[in-house]
């Protein structure tokens, strides 16, 4: 059974159909990347999961439960994060204040210690600036950051939106080695990129978005080899 | 020099007043976005509702302070559920703005209509008695300590309330982004409607105290302070809980001070030629918060 599924999903926003009848799954341990052209409707998507927008057909499923009609803030709670597009990582409070929100729903003390230790060991940069104003982080820093709050609350499945976009080669490079380690140490991943080459590198498995629609699906060493993927997302 | 002292100090114990009212339209414009142009009338009620319980029920003081407050926060609540929480997202965020003004004008006519036009007179809250320095030159009463006290006290438990609380860190979250407070488990509508709670408690405090202070009461007792108190929040900060403590303090001096050596008539009009001024030097207000965000 799928750890994430997706049916039929029809999202609108006013009268405008952005995401026209889209269904996918993730199972446990996959990272699965979710590709496509700015305006695909990549964001879309992962806002109907985590409840920031309600569809107006389908459902989401996760861990066998029907999870379409709860509300964005009681999603984290069931085991699922999502690291927003553009970060959003709360400017003006610290480092440490923003990890600690990230715990927010949880309530063991020892246990929110012990995961804000793995963070700091997963990120030695948050340690450092712990104490600083997270709106004076540099772009790669705030990425760091908003992976680091989604991993406070412990998620089982750690939903991405455009960790690379704005960084530098290095960062970018950074940061997919991270995410990659977020996967090798038990978290379900589902990337959202525009980097369809990055994304495709580390993913599973795939499935290409074209104006609300998933138009291709498959593995992602596949993927990588498709002469119409290479020409309209590689760039080659 | 005695009677400049008696006037500082009496302008801190009218500051302190707008100071707490102004902590309401500070506090709901941060998380919710919002002015609450109606919460100048939340105090008139809180003001009646006091009134009421020690004249008709002969309630002690402090019963009648504790049922005003009670009344305030239910009223708050309701105020935004019914109200504002319908509009939250509207396309322009003038439809809650009229909405505010609009729940204004309706309280006051809810007054009108239950209490009549006539002024009441209050009956003060406060029984300790009067403090003289300089051997009777400067009379501090009873009223003017208790507000004072009430006042820091309030900003200090405010302060550690969000400072150490989980809810007080979820505001701080709400004020920021809402979407991203959502995806870390914070109930956004929850923290806003505890906001208008907290602040229609701290509007019928204020209430009771401004009616002790100067104890007449008529529907639109509210208004003028809750206007002041809106020019206080501005004037120090809008969004920032200690800008309001400020700005409220220096805006009741600066009145009262005017009021004793300028002029009483030219009072008002100094308060909001000070603001102007403020505001023409630094657009966000004393402690307003321009913090650069990289990208």
């Amino acid at each position: 059974m799928a750890m994430l599924e997706i049916k039929d999903l029809e999202v609108y926003y006013g009268m405008i159909q952005a995401i026209k009848g889209v269904s996918f799954q993730v199972n446990e341990g996959e990272v699965i990347a979710l590709i496509g052209a700015n305006g695909a409707g990549k964001t879309t998507i992962l806002h109907t999961i985590t409840g920031l927008l309600s569809p107006k057909k389908g459902s989401v499923i996760f861990e066998g439960k029907e999870i379409t009609k709860v509300p964005a803030h009681k999603i984290v709670s069931l085991g699922m994060a999502h690291v927003p597009e553009g970060r959003r990582v709360f400017a003006q409070l610290s480092v440490y204040q923003n990890l600690k929100m990230g715990a927010y729903t949880r309530s063991d003390k020892d246990e929110i210690e012990a995961s804000l230790e793995a963070v700091y060991k997963r990120f030695p940069r948050l340690e450092e600036r712990k104490n600083q104003i997270a709106g004076t982080l540099s772009g790669g820093e705030q990425q760091m950051l908003a992976m680091g709050r989604a991993l406070m609350s412990k998620p089982r499945i750690i939903l991405m939106d455009e960790p690379s976009m704005g960084l530098s080669p290095i960062l970018v490079n950074e940061i997919f080695d991270i995410i990659q380690s977020v996967s090798a140490s038990g978290t379900t991943v589902l990337l959202v990129e525009q980097n369809a080459k990055k994304a495709l590198s580390i993913a599973d498995r795939a499935y290409v978005l074209e104006t609300g629609k998933i138009v291709q699906e498959g593995k992602a060493d596949v993927l990588m080899h498709d002469d119409s993927i290479r020409k309209a997302y590689l760039g080659e | 020099m005695s009677s400049f002292v008696s006037y500082l100090i009496n302008g801190i114990s009218l500051g302190s007043v707008y100071a707490i009212i102004a902590l309401g339209y500070t506090m709901v414009y941060g998380i919710a976005k919002m002015l609450n142009f109606a919460h100048g009338d939340v105090i008139m009620v809180g003001g009646y509702a006091a009134l009421t319980m020690m004249t008709v029920s002969g309630a002690h003081p402090l019963v009648a302070i504790l049922v005003a407050v009670l009344v305030c926060t239910t009223l708050g609540i309701t105020i935004e559920r019914v109200a504002y929480r319908p509009l939250r997202g509207a396309a322009s965020p003038l439809a809650v703005l009229i909405t505010a003004i609009g729940v204004s004008y309706l309280l006051q006519n809810l007054a009108l209509l239950i209490f009549g036009a006539n002024t009441k007179s209050f009956q003060s809250v406060v029984t300790i008695p009067a403090v003289k320095l300089a051997d009777g030159a400067i009379n501090i009463t009873g009223e003017t300590i208790v507000t004072i006290v009430a006042c820091i006290v309030i900003m200090l438990g405010l302060t550690t309330f969000i400072k150490k609380t989980k809810a007080g860190q979820a505001m701080l979250a709400v004020s920021e982004d809402k979407g991203a407070a959502q995806l870390m488990g914070i109930n956004v509508n929850g923290t806003i409607a505890l906001t208008f709670a907290i602040g229609s408690a701290l509007a019928a405090i204020a209430g009771v105290l401004l009616c002790s202070a100067y104890p007449s009461l008529t529907p639109y007792t509210g208004a003028m302070p809750g206007i002041k108190a809106f020019v206080a929040a501005v004037f120090g900060g809008i969004g920032s809980i200690t800008g309001a403590m400020i700005g409220g303090i220096l805006l009741g001096v600066i009145e009262i001070l005017g009021k004793a050596y300028i002029s009483s008539q030219m009072a008002d009009a100094i308060v909001f030629a000070v603001l102007i001024i403020v505001l023409l030097v630094k657009p966000t207000g004393l402690l307003g918060k321009q913090i650069q965000e990289k990208v």
